[in-house]
């Protein structure tokens, strides 16, 4: 470097400082939208020590409470990382939700009807369903974006009504379980079941499942050369094409892949917490995905402490409800205001005085308007 | 003379930049000031001071002699200060009136009085040989009326002084000489006008004097009729910079670029290129002449792959890639300068390095099978950088945070470090200061003389006539007539580009 370029560098920003200042949004959403969640209990003329000590406790004040936390953030994680695959790709899956189903479907298909096999063949087979069946529900919108140019938004929302209403029909009709009184599938067979990881608690394999997704989406996203395309495209598609890439087939394997982690999610609900598929299987973790992967800034790493959060949140209402009589509803209430929060951070930046920095640039682009 | 502006001491930092360090500038009534400096030399700093953007760290800013404080924009219109910035602060789906009007509506019993608004803009348009039609849709506009919107709209807020940002990079030759025509006659009615650039040639063309800063200092104040434009090259780059650029005769060899009657279209499906052939060898630099908008873009996009042809043949190296995907073409032996270094050959999120394998990422001994070696993507990033000279705080820092003339030395570094036959350099140094200009001159020539083909594609005359060894000008989608460089004249090109051929106007 000449001496004038010497003068001209500024002091670049440490990885790691990038990193924390990435985090200040987030924490400090959180942050605010509880102590507004605070607020609104005092208002209610409720004790609010009583509440959040309660929400804390309900959440993880015991081990089978943990426990319960972690049950429901094991999903949370896997459709997170769905919807952030979108994001990087710069594709809106909000599709997760149906692919979710799908994956719960084939896997508990495979998990009680294909009998005899070891558990170390069966419990493969089962997870491997689960995850092609939502990675097909994801691939026709991905492919119907890349062919004719479709958006693969509303596609996946059409999907989703699909994947309902066929679960709702399989279940209800051939494969119903003759002996049970509701409408649901039969059990998954031992051999593809889940294992639980504490004796006595709900607790099941599948966490670990969701940890290994983690970093191998962080991975795949930043040491491959598919997962750089994949970014690239997301990034800035014009760029993309002209450096060689194949944008259409990208976004494929975006979707597929996206489809698949959601699969996944699915697939842990049926094999690992309820063991078979109930025709009233209501999920609402496909949506909820799409909040933890805004509050994880599309970070695989993120999604780990915001899918823990969202699981919390759920978790411990219970609770705070009996302690302070404080209606579970206040949870959706805050979990709405960390998302405005993180979707308009100007605020945020504005509360807190936190400094736009020239380095700040948008990787992700959530939305890229209709029709590219 | 009684001065219309007065900055005295003006300080102001940035973190880790001092942009500007105590600046003093006089602008006096009715005249065209030229502030002339390199990209990040402190001049748009200046100006968003004076214009409320900005605060200063210290200094005094003295309109009409009086020392006034300016908190925001709204401060400076009120004491007459209009800004044109670079990209323009209009509403595309308004019309102009609208436009202009826009926070100081006209009503009329309680609605907006939009026939008395076209009437009185109308009219005041015309008294500056502004003339706009009030009533047309802004997106339906060109560029160069866009910004005489603009201009309207900054005196129709009663602005006398007048700043220009880096008015003509985004204007055509013709739209710029349009563009000095309306400055002097601006300054002739007592506008003072302060015209920010990096062009010497638009200084001598329009300025009345000119003040140089380079690195957040006033480098002097001078006349067009004092300094030479080697002088004030020199005041900008602070060391000799060549203006011409150096190189011994071609040599030409095989033909590496074949192009047969190519006919492509463009976004909105017209033909765009319509039977246009043009050829290429080894060793020699092309220059494609040609007003911007006779399709270069499609052009250069259909031999590059990212565009399809509807009809005609792409040949490279004997090999017919016609159709072909960019990345076969790229493996060719094709390195690609494109148009749009922010949109086309940049991932503006992405740091350097990333950037500097954005086309090679996937083969060793970046990539081994599909796992990236990052340890020697740094490397070969940091060697590059190096030695293009790229100016980056870090091999990390994202590729949006450089300055203009950085990020092309990104893409050229990139580009010009593969092993390539063939060279399709698209607008290389649009928008650029001088010293860039002369380094990626300089690399083109360098490669020619390694035996490679060069496609030159620019609007900049200058840059055609002092690079190329053949100049093809291109009208209306094809190629009307393909010259020597030797005997090519600025006159002669300028008749050929707007579709006069010389047995015609004879």
């Amino acid at each position: 470097m000449t001496a004038e370029a010497k003068h001209i560098a500024s002091k670049p920003a440490a990885p790691w400082a990038r990193a924390l200042a990435d985090l200040a949004v987030p924490v400090l959403s959180v942050f605010t939208a509880l102590a507004i969640g605070a607020i609104i209990i005092w208002a209610s003329k409720a004790n609010v020590i009583l509440a959040y000590k309660g929400l804390l406790q309900g959440a993880f004040g015991n081990l089978r409470n943990l426990s319960e936390t972690l049950v429901i953030a094991t999903p949370y994680i896997l459709s997170g990382l769905a919807v952030t695959l979108g994001f990087r790709c710069g594709l809106f899956n909000i599709g997760v939700e149906g692919q979710f189903y799908m994956g719960a479907l084939a896997s508990v298909f495979v998990g009680y009807s294909i009998k005899g096999l070891p558990i170390y063949v069966h419990l493969p087979l089962a997870l491997a369903a689960g995850a092609v069946g939502g990675a097909l529900w994801g691939a026709v919108p991905g492919f119907l974006k890349a062919r004719i140019g479709t958006n693969e938004v509303l596609n996946s929302i059409m999907m989703n009504y699909i994947a309902v209403k066929t679960v709702d029909y399989l279940v209800k009709n051939p494969m119903r379980d003759k002996v049970s009184t509701i409408p649901r599938t039969p059990v998954v067979l031992p051999s593809a079941t889940l294992p639980p990881l504490l004796p006595g608690l709900r607790l099941h394999a599948g966490l670990l499942i969701a940890l290994v997704a983690i970093v191998f989406v962080y991975w795949f996203l930043w040491k491959t050369t598919l997962g750089f395309e994949i970014r690239t495209v997301g990034a800035n598609p014009d760029a993309a094409k002209y450096a060689g890439m194949s944008v259409t087939r990208r976004f494929v394997l975006a979707m597929v892949l996206s489809g698949a982690l959601a699969g996944l999610a699915g697939t842990g609900e049926v094999l690992g917490t309820n063991h078979n598929l109930p025709a009233a299987f209501i999920s609402g973790y496909g949506f909820d995905s799409i909040a933890i992967s805004l509050l994880a800034k599309s970070h695989p790493f993120g999604i780990l402490p915001a899918a823990v959060l969202w699981a919390a949140l759920r978790n411990g209402a219970g609770l705070m409800q009996v302690r302070a009589g404080i209606s579970i509803d206040l949870i959706n209430i805050v979990q709405a205001l960390v998302i405005i929060f993180i979707a308009a951070d100007e605020i945020i930046r504005w509360l807190y005085r936190i400094r736009k920095s020239k380095e700040e640039i948008r990787e992700v682009v959530f939305t890229r308007g209709w029709g590219r | 003379m009684t001065l219309a502006l007065e900055c005295r001491g003006i300080c102001k930092s940035f973190p880790g930049v001092k942009a500007n360090d105590s600046v003093d500038f006089q602008l006096e009534k009715g005249e065209i000031h030229a502030l002339l400096g390199e990209n990040g030399a402190g001049k748009t700093t200046l100006m968003n001071i004076v214009y409320g953007l900005y605060h200063q760290d210290a200094g005094q800013i003295f309109l009409d002699e009086q020392e006034v404080r300016i908190n925001e924009p709204r401060d400076a219109i009120q004491h007459g200060v209009g800004m044109v910035h670079q990209h323009f602060m209009l509403i595309p789906v308004f019309t102009v009136a609208e436009n202009i009007m826009l926070g100081m509506e006209m009503t009329k019993n309680g609605l907006l009085d939009r026939a008395g608004t076209s009437k009185r803009i109308r009219a005041f348009s015309h008294q500056f040989g502004l003339d706009v039609d009030p009533d047309a849709y802004v997106h339906e506009l060109p560029v160069g009326i866009q910004q005489r919107v603009e201009i309207v709209k900054a005196l129709y807020r009663g602005a006398d002084i007048l700043i220009l940002d880096e008015p003509t990079a985004v204007l055509t030759p013709q739209e710029a000489n349009d563009l000095f025509r309306i400055m002097r006659s601006l300054a002739a009615q007592g506008k003072s006008i302060i015209f920010i650039t990096h062009k010497l040639k638009e200084v001598f063309a329009v300025s009345d004097r000119i003040t140089v800063l380079r690195g957040g200092r006033v480098m002097g104040t001078t006349t067009p009729g004092e300094a030479t434009e080697s002088q004030l090259a020199e005041m900008m780059v602070g060391r000799e910079v060549l203006l011409t650029v150096e190189k011994g005769p071609a040599k030409p060899g095989d033909v590496v670029l074949k192009v047969e009657d190519l006919q492509v279209l463009d976004d909105r499906l017209y033909m765009a290129v319509d039977g246009l052939s043009l050829q290429v060898r080894a060793g020699e630099i092309l220059g494609v002449a040609g007003v911007q908008g006779n399709g270069q873009t499609e052009m250069v996009e259909t031999i590059t792959g990212l565009r399809p042809v509807v009809a005609g043949h792409v040949e490279i190296l004997g090999h017919d890639m016609t159709n072909a995907s960019p990345r076969k073409i790229i493996e060719t032996g094709v390195a690609h300068v494109p148009e749009n270094r922010e949109t086309d050959g940049l991932v503006l999120s992405y740091p350097v390095v990333d950037n500097l394998v954005l086309s090679t990422y996937y083969r060793p001994p970046f990539a081994h099978g599909i796992v990236m070696d990052h340890n020697a993507i740094d490397e070969f990033g940091k060697r590059l950088i190096a030695e293009f000279d790229v100016r980056t705080p870090s091999a990390y820092t994202l590729a949006g945070s450089l300055s203009g003339g950085n990020q092309q030395k990104v893409i050229v570094a990139r580009e010009f470090s593969r092993p390539s036959k063939l060279i399709v350099a698209a607008q290389p140094t649009r928008g650029l200061d001088v010293g860039s200009i002369e380094f990626i001159h300089r690399r083109l020539v360098e490669r020619r003389d390694a035996g490679c083909a060069v496609l030159l594609v620019s609007v900049e005359l200058d840059e055609i006539l002092s690079l190329s060894d053949r100049i093809a000008v291109l009208y209306k989608g094809r190629i009307i007539e393909t010259l020597p460089a030797a005997g090519a004249t600025p006159e002669r090109l300028g008749l050929l580009m707007a579709g006069v051929r010389k047995e015609e106007a004879s």
